[in-house]
Parts: structure tokens; sequence; C-alpha cells
């Protein structure tokens, strides 16, 4: 592996490649790469420099304002921080998940599709495409979703529909596109009317459609230079995700799944609410992200992978027929148990969103939907744990409260936080590969930036005012001397600055 | 049915600043009727936000601006490709560029209400600037929709 490259031996005689930030990620990140005399890489880190202070922002708030409140943290996966809360709080109200209405289950489960289905589909059609379709290192202007509507018009069509439709499925089920009240502590405080049910279904067979052919085109992509995919960026990780108590791939509920690189399960069906005798999370100086690690393996062996590679991997099955053919080429295509290639992200990322589109289409048949049953209560408690397989991957909600049910404690494990070391891991064997010795060009930056975004991170959160998000790349001598400037301005030339 | 004029105010109502296209659209909600005014709302724009725009005839849109040094800014839009295309965020014009790529035809009369803002943490509430720029902002909006004809926008724009 590449861990030999986190901490350079000799740092003060090498020089520094800054990437800052990193574009086409959620937030802001940084890049840092120390090359030798021979530009060679020494060290690099992915740094996250913006500290978010979730649970700062979280404590002193009653329970009740959580789903709502924590849809704040993140622009782009409102709706998984309003389901892991609204799971945490069905517990500090006595209900556990088992105990919960079913239509409630239901419409939630139908709102995470819809938000899955949508958050996968901006990342595929819009953030994804245009390196995979023009190359990574096409001329910049072409890797943009404006370039992929124009030379493939179908394509970039589908994209904007996909996520579209994902959105009228989390409008409908909560009521807002954003910032909707869908879930409430012991149920949900609105089902769907069958109107909204019918506008939903007009269009289901369609993007059911447009699922299955973004899953031939993805696969298209990495098979039309398998060695090349299977190699970019690719490391050996175990895997952590959510399984249904059958095994069946599950996004909402269920216990975790811990697999190695070799494909052995590690731990399953782990109740949840458990984590904290299960993993562990390292800080470490350099980065304001922890680096979360499963404290049986410890830290150096015990990082894993979540998100769509992670539990297309965990899985045995899953319960929808055309997903499920999907899973069974995908896991066939490796000739190991489990499949590393960081860029069969994108791969797994498509099957769940033909999972997404086939279980929504299940679930508007479903007459559950169309009943709003009244909350239910249990025996008060102080403690609540809500887990559910975000967009990116588990994301963990952890809250304790006072008797006067204001919030005292808050943990929260974000997808990407579960992601940090594989992301790092990613950046060392791209940088080591495809940087040394080279001449540092946008393009070839840009190839670290694949690697990266293949996981979809989310570094920050749903700050974005005009004129922001330039990207920054600096080449600094040993002396602390900037030798070289770049900077991506956000009209989308790069100059040189001397 | 869709409303002739829309309002679009983004940004994140938790993170200081970044909220006043939001309280934007709180304002007009309680100033004005909304016979003809749809108001929508997000963190922040994406290509969909570019099927949003069909059948309109007016378009407003609203969002915090990181040059702090003025009260806000009042243009007229024009599709415009650019590098936010390649982030979670996309810009307005970036927003019509993509609606005429789409649908081959050029987009509704589309202006942005830039304004000032200098403070982004998560939890914070509006700085004084922000607030002051609010109160100038207000009297613009106040002036744009009590005359909802492009050539009156147009004049207004600097």
């Amino acid at each position: 592996m590449y861990e030999h490259l986190e901490t350079a031996k000799n740092k003060d005689s090498l020089k520094r490649v800054v990437i800052d930030p990193v574009s086409r990620v959620e937030g802001h990140g940084k890049v840092t790469l120390l090359l030798d005399e021979n530009n060679k890489v020494q060290q690099a880190r992915l740094h996250i420099v913006e500290f978010r202070g979730f649970e700062k922002f979280i404590q002193g708030r009653p329970y009740w304002e959580l789903p709502v409140l924590v849809q704040r943290l993140c622009g782009i996966c409102p709706v998984s921080h309003h389901l892991a809360a609204a799971k945490a709080i069905d517990q500090l109200v006595g209900v556990d998940p088992e105990n919960l209405p079913i239509s409630a289950t239901k419409l939630r489960k139908m709102l995470h599709f819809g938000q899955v289905l949508q958050s996968h589909a901006l990342h595929f059609f819009h953030l994804s495409s245009p390196d995979l379709l023009f190359g990574f290192e096409s001329d910049i202007q072409k890797r943009s979703i404006v370039a992929v509507l124009n030379d493939f018009p179908d394509i970039g069509l589908q994209g904007v529909k996909l996520r579209k439709y994902g959105q009228e499925v989390i409008r409908m089920v909560s009521g807002k596109r954003i910032h909707g009240t869908g879930a409430i502590a012991g149920g949900m405080n609105k089902a769907l009317s069958k109107e909204e049910r019918d506008y939903l279904l007009t269009d289901i067979d369609q993007i059911i459609a447009w699922a299955v052919a973004s899953v031939q085109l993805v696969k298209k992509v990495h098979r039309s230079n398998l060695p090349y995919y299977d190699h970019f960026g690719t490391i050996r990780s175990n895997y952590l995700g959510m399984v249904q108590p059958d095994g069946a791939l599950e996004l909402y509920h269920g216990g975790l799944r811990v697999k190695d690189a070799q494909g052995d399960t590690l731990f399953d069906h782990i109740d949840y609410c458990k984590y904290n005798d299960y993993i562990h999370e390292e800080v470490r100086s350099w980065t304001y992200m922890k680096f979360p690690y499963l404290t049986a393996l410890g830290k150096d062996a015990g990082w894993y992978r979540v998100g769509p590679l992670a539990r297309v991997n965990n899985c045995d099955y899953i319960n929808t027929p055309m997903a499920e053919i999907e899973r069974v080429e995908f896991k066939a295509h490796s000739s190991e148990a489990m499949v590393h290639s960081t860029l069969a992200f994108h791969w797994a990322r498509l099957i769940e969103l033909l999972h997404c589109a086939e279980s929504i289409k299940a679930l508007l048949h479903d007459a559950d939907i169309l009943r709003l049953d009244e909350p239910v209560k249990g025996e008060r408690r102080f403690e609540g744990i809500g887990v559910i397989e975000a967009t990116r991957g588990t994301l963990f909600h952890h809250y304790q409260v006072d008797e006067n049910d204001i919030v005292t404690k808050a943990n929260l494990i974000v997808s990407t936080t579960s992601n940090n070391m594989g992301m790092n891991e990613s950046v060392r064997q791209v940088a080591a590969e495809y940087l040394s010795g080279q001449e540092l060009t946008e393009p070839l930056l840009n190839n670290l930036e694949v690697a990266i975004r293949a996981y979809d991170p989310c570094l920050s959160c749903a700050t974005h005012a005009v004129g922001k998000m330039p990207l920054q790349l600096e080449l600094v001598n040993s002396k602390g001397d900037i030798i070289d400037k770049l900077v991506k301005h956000d009209t989308g030339q790069i100059e040189r600055i001397q | 049915m869709t409303k002739p004029v829309l309002v679009f105010g983004y940004g994140n109502e938790s993170r200081g600043d970044d909220a006043l296209g939001v309280l934007i659209l709180n304002y007009i909600e309680t100033h004005f009727s909304l016979e003809s005014i749809d108001l929508l709302t997000d963190f922040q724009l994406q290509i969909e936000h570019a099927l949003d725009l069909e059948q309109r005839e007016l378009v407003l849109f609203v969002d915090a601006s990181v040059k702090s040094d003025i009260a806000f800014e009042f243009t007229q839009l024009k599709p415009m490709r650019d590098i936010s295309f390649t982030t979670h965020a996309i810009s307005p014009a970036s927003v019509l560029d993509v609606y005429q790529t789409m649908k081959k035809t050029t987009p509704p009369p589309c202006f942005l209400i830039a304004i000032g803002a200098e403070s982004f943490e998560l939890g914070d509430g509006l700085s004084d600037n922000a607030k002051r720029n609010f109160a100038h902002a207000t009297k613009l909006i106040d002036d744009l929709l009590n005359h909802l004809t492009i050539g009156y926008w147009q004049l207004q724009c600097r």
C-alpha cells in the first residue's frame, strides 16, 4: 500500500505542491504533495481545511428540532441527515425501528430512495461523466456537464431528468424539495396523496429505463480500458455497510457488516447502537477530519471504506431484479472476491441508482404509502442513535439529551469521514504513479481530483456564494518560496502567476 | 400552473450571511401577493434548476455575494459557461446556459440580486453588514415586484 507516503522522513528538503481547493467535490479540500529533487513524491496528503463544528451546532437545541436542523449541515445530502436524525429521535421517544408504523417506514424509505437516486445522478452525470466520457486528461473546456449536453445530448438530458425526478420524490414525500419535515419522532407527518402517487407513477418506467441505460454506459466506459479502470487509484481495504437480516443490500435500516479485502466477513449484523464498541476515531495533527477505524484491527489495519462500492461488495444480493443482475455481473468482472477499483465506485453507484428506481416503483404500488398513521411513542430515553446508509456511505447520528429535552451531546460520523483514509490512500497511489518526475499540468492534477471525486466526498456543506470555488496550485521549494503558481478562476481561465 | 414570475433565493439559512437569499423570499412572502409570483429555494443551484425556468416571463435570482464591499448588485444575466460547472453548485448564468443547451432556445429574461456578505460560519446569524445590505436590497425588491416588466427591471440594472 501507500501508507509510507503519509509522512515523509526529510520534509525540509522537499518541494511542496498544493492544490487548493479541490474542485468538483462538495466543499473545500487541499492536496499537498511534497516532491524531492527528482520530482518523486515523498509525501501526499488530502487535507480538510474547514472545521465544521457540527456537534456544537446541534448541542443546546431541543431534540425535536433535529430532523429539520441537521438538514442544514449539508446542501447535497440533507435528506440523509434528516432521516438519520429522525431514527435517533425515534429512540428518544422510546420507539425502535421495528415499532415504527409500517406506513412511516415505507414513506421514509421512499424519501431515502429519492435522495439517493438524485444524489447519485448528480454525481455521475454532472460531476463524473465529463471525465469518463471525454477522458481524464481531456481539454478542461470539455470537462463539464454542458459539454456532455452538447456532445451527448441524450445522456446529459437523462442526467438532468433523473435528478429532477429524485427531487420530485423528495418534494412529494416531505412536502418540500429541501428542508422538508416528512419524518418526525415516531412516524411521519405526511403521507402521499393519490394524486402525488399518480404523478410519480407517470414517469417511473422512463426513469427505470434511463437508470438501466446509465449502468450500461458505465460498464461500457469501464470495460473500454479495463486494466486502466481496475488499476487507477485502486487500493485494497476493509468495507463497512448495512445489510438486511438475510444479507440483502439495505439503505435505510439493518445490521452492520464488515468484510476484509479478501472478502471474509469480519463482523456481521452488528447492532449499530453498539457502534462505539467497534469503531474508534483517530485524530491526526495535519487535518481536521478524523480517521475512523475498526477497534479490533487497530489503527493501521482497521481503516475501511463505505459507500456504494462497499455496499455492493458486502451484500449477498439486491432485492430488486434488474439491479441484482447488474450486481452479479459487477462482482464477476473482478478476479478477486471483492472489487477494489476506486473507479468502480461509479459502476456500483449506478447499480444502486437502478435499485432505487426499482424500489420507488414498488413502493408507489404499495397502498401503505397513502396512509398516515399516528406517530407512536414508548418509554422516554435519554440517548438515541440513528444510522442509515447515506448516499456516500454509512452515516451515524448519536445524541444525548437531558430531562428538559435539550441535546447535551452529539456525535456524527459522516460518510466522507469514514472514507478519509481511503481517499488519502487513493491520492497517494495516483500521486506515486502519475506525478513523479513529470511536469505539473492541469490534466495531471485532474487525475488526483478524479481519484478523490470517485468517492463523491462531501468535505464541507452548503456554503456557496457568488465568487467562490477557485482552484489554486502552488509549487513551493524547501525554503518556502513559491516557485510556480497556477490559478483556475471561476471563469474557467487558468492563469500562471509568476 | 406555472406562474409567470419566479424568484429563486438560494443559500443555507444556518450559515450566517449565506441566508440572505432565503431571507429575501421570506420578506416577499410577507409583503406581496403571490398570485403571479412563484418562490423557490434551494441550498445551491444545479443544472436541473434550468427546468424551473420553463414558461416564465421574468426570473429573479437572489444570492449572497462574497463582494462584501457592496450593498448589492443588480444585473441582467446572460447565458455563460463557467468553471462553476465543475462543482456541486453552479452559477445562475450557468443555469441559463444549461437551459439554452437543453431547450435550444433563449431562456426567459433573468436577473440577479447579489447581496454583499462576509460571514458564512455554521450556526451564525447575519453579520451587521449583511443586515444593512438586506435592508437596502428589500427596497429594490419592493420596486421590482411593483413593476413586473422587463423594461423597468433593465432600467434598474447597475
